[in-house]
């Protein structure tokens, strides 16, 4: 078992999860409640990377954050960093690689409050940000959650995206996905099986929690 | 409820836009006063509670409620529900399923201090009949008691207006009946102006003062229910106030010794209640409710029979909680027909029903003219 990749693993999941935890309650919040132009553009760009293999997104992330030019290199020129072959890279992919999953679950769970509810909070005289707090937020939470789950269960097993844009760099871009990969190359068939396994039960027991919230929450509310 | 209301206490409210439902629409609702916004669906009774709330803004607007300016769009100025003190009860109640019953009154307890909200909550509680049910969950009660917990909630703020949006719709007949005589008893307690929005008219009249009558976000008629139902000002609001019994007729003279309109209608020269704003030779409709309608009695035939006299054949007969609804066939060619109802016992003495020829009376006093109109069949 490779604990350091499974260790890095870990870390992109969770720092993953802290950025798209605040994007996903606001896009969520702000596609479910709002009409606007381009709404159904913005939402089919948001939707995208669930149909578009890892690996063009990858390519296409590399392109842009490439040194040699564009935003790349204003990057490298004020910054001194660039966003390729490194971890802050990584976290830059993992969380546009998540979107649609931590944002359309959050804009479902968001949506299903009826709209009575978030106006009777308005009448009781609660401001906008109270209501988000005291109703919107404990109602859409099992949304919440279970797509807080599935990010952090899909950058645990992510794999062309991040061989792109991290390349394969121990302790630095080299998560477990990539190490089994790794393994197999080696013919270290046993370990390969025991990751393979470990993150296969992990993935069985992130669907089960995510179902059970689900049924959870429907049963006590409705 | 004080003894003289303090018109600094009532609302005013001025509504115009053109879309997305058209509103014209002008109204006051005095201290302890319930008015009652009737019309059929897509009305804008809604649209103006919402308004009132501050749930949505129309693209003209004036209200001024208790002499604090909610809405002013000349000056542009628009205050947001939360900080406008609203009452509103949702037609399905919108209680927060997460919170218990105590939970949700005491979110609209947020301008009193901490440590006194509970026991108020608790009091609304009791003034609602709902003790011991504070720490039930919403999905736990019956629609009867979730509605009173909405209206617990909407009086938690003290509101300067109550607002209720068709608060009896979802619960049935027997829990409805109860429920009004609630309302009716609370509402002797409140001194605020309430806004009730429904489409059931006999729901209006029970509960109202007085009832505004909308079409197409427009006020028709506003007036005591009594005064709309037997004083329709137009033949649409007869027909949306459900009035069975309008005609046209012609005005044939006033007698102004007697103090009686005479108009002329299908064959006949009816004598109707002094009407002389109306012109001789005009055109003009006229209803009747059915409750001006008498029967003549079979076995005992007395002088009020000769008010209006008119004979026809019962072409429809139908028996409801203790009455009976007829259609009497007055003239087979036109196929007119005049709507009567009598109590079951009366029918069942008159040997009434289907088919049989009888004899009824238009009370001159009940017949109101108004001005014409092509009248759909």
């Amino acid at each position: 078992m490779d604990w350091q990749a499974l260790g890095l693993s870990v870390k992109l999941s969770l720092v993953t999860l802290f950025f798209l935890l605040p994007i996903g309650i606001f896009f969520g919040r702000w596609l479910a409640y709002r009409q606007f132009l381009g709404k159904s553009i913005l939402q089919t760009l948001l939707a995208l990377p669930l149909v578009l293999p890892p690996t063009v997104l990858g390519y296409y992330l590399l392109v842009i954050f490439s040194p040699n030019q564009g935003l790349g290199l204003w990057l490298n020129k004020t910054f001194g960093t660039t966003f390729v072959f490194n971890f802050e890279g990584l976290v830059i992919a993992s969380i546009i690689f998540n979107l649609p999953f931590a944002i359309q679950p959050m804009q479902r769970a968001f949506s299903s409050i009826p709209r009575d509810i978030r106006e009777a909070a308005a009448c009781c005289g609660m401001s906008p940000a109270h209501v988000l707090w005291k109703i919107e937020l404990p109602l859409a939470w099992p949304g919440i959650i279970s797509a807080m789950v599935m990010c952090f269960a899909h950058t645990l097993g992510e794999f062309g995206i991040v061989l792109i844009v991290g390349g394969n760099i121990p302790a630095e871009t080299q998560t477990i996905a990539i190490s089994i990969y790794d393994r197999m190359q080696a013919f270290d068939n046993q370990s390969a099986s025991i990751m393979s396994l470990s993150l296969l039960l992990f993935s069985m027991l992130t669907i089960s929690f995510t179902y059970w919230l689900s049924e959870r929450s429907q049963k006590k509310h409705v | 409820m004080s003894d003289k209301p303090n018109p600094d206490l009532a609302i005013h409210i001025s509504l115009q836009q053109q879309r997305p439902i058209p509103l014209d629409v002008q109204l006051d609702c005095q201290p302890s006063e319930l008015l009652a916004l009737v019309g059929p669906s897509g009305s804008g009774k809604t649209t103006i509670l919402r308004a009132i709330a501050g749930l949505y803004q129309p693209e003209n607007g004036r209200i001024i409620c208790q002499n604090e300016v909610w809405q002013n769009s000349v000056q542009q100025f628009f205050l947001p529900a939360h900080r406008r003190h609203v009452g509103l009860v949702f037609q399905n109640y919108a209680l927060f399923p997460h919170m218990t019953v105590l939970n949700n009154i005491q979110q609209a307890l947020s301008e009193i201090p901490k440590q006194h909200r509970h026991s108020h909550a608790l009091d609304l509680l009791k003034k609602v009949h709902l003790e011991g049910l504070d720490h039930r969950y919403p999905k736990t009660l019956s629609g009867g008691q979730q509605q009173r917990v909405a209206v617990a909630r909407a009086l938690a703020r003290n509101p300067k207006v109550l607002l209720l949006d068709e608060p009896f719709s979802a619960v049935d007949q027997v829990t409805r009946r109860k429920l009004y005589r609630e309302l009716l008893a609370l509402r002797k307690k409140l001194a605020m102006p309430m806004i009730i929005v429904t489409h059931d008219l006999e729901e209006s009249t029970l509960l109202a003062d007085r009832i505004a009558l909308l079409h197409k976000g427009q006020i028709l008629q506003i007036g005591t229910p009594k005064s709309v139902s037997a004083h329709p000002v137009t033949a649409t609001v007869a027909r949306l106030m459900d009035q069975q019994n309008i005609f046209t007729a012609q005005v044939l003279d006033h007698d102004l010794t007697a103090k009686k309109t005479r108009i002329h209608w299908l064959d006949r020269i009816l004598e109707a209640s002094f009407q002389p704003q109306f012109k001789i030779n005009e055109k003009v409709c006229w209803t009747i409710q059915s409750a001006n309608v008498l029967l003549h009695r079979r076995d005992r035939p007395s002088n009020g029979d000769k008010e209006n006299p008119l004979h026809g054949k019962v072409i429809e007969y139908m028996e409801s909680s203790g009455l009976v609804n007829m259609l009497v066939q007055i003239d087979k060619e036109l196929n007119t027909t005049i709507a009567i109802s009598v109590p079951l016992h009366v029918s069942k003495r008159n040997g009434l029903g289907l088919n049989e020829i009888i004899g009824i009376s238009l009370l001159s006093e009940g017949i109101h003219l108004m001005p014409y109109q092509a009248l759909r069949r």
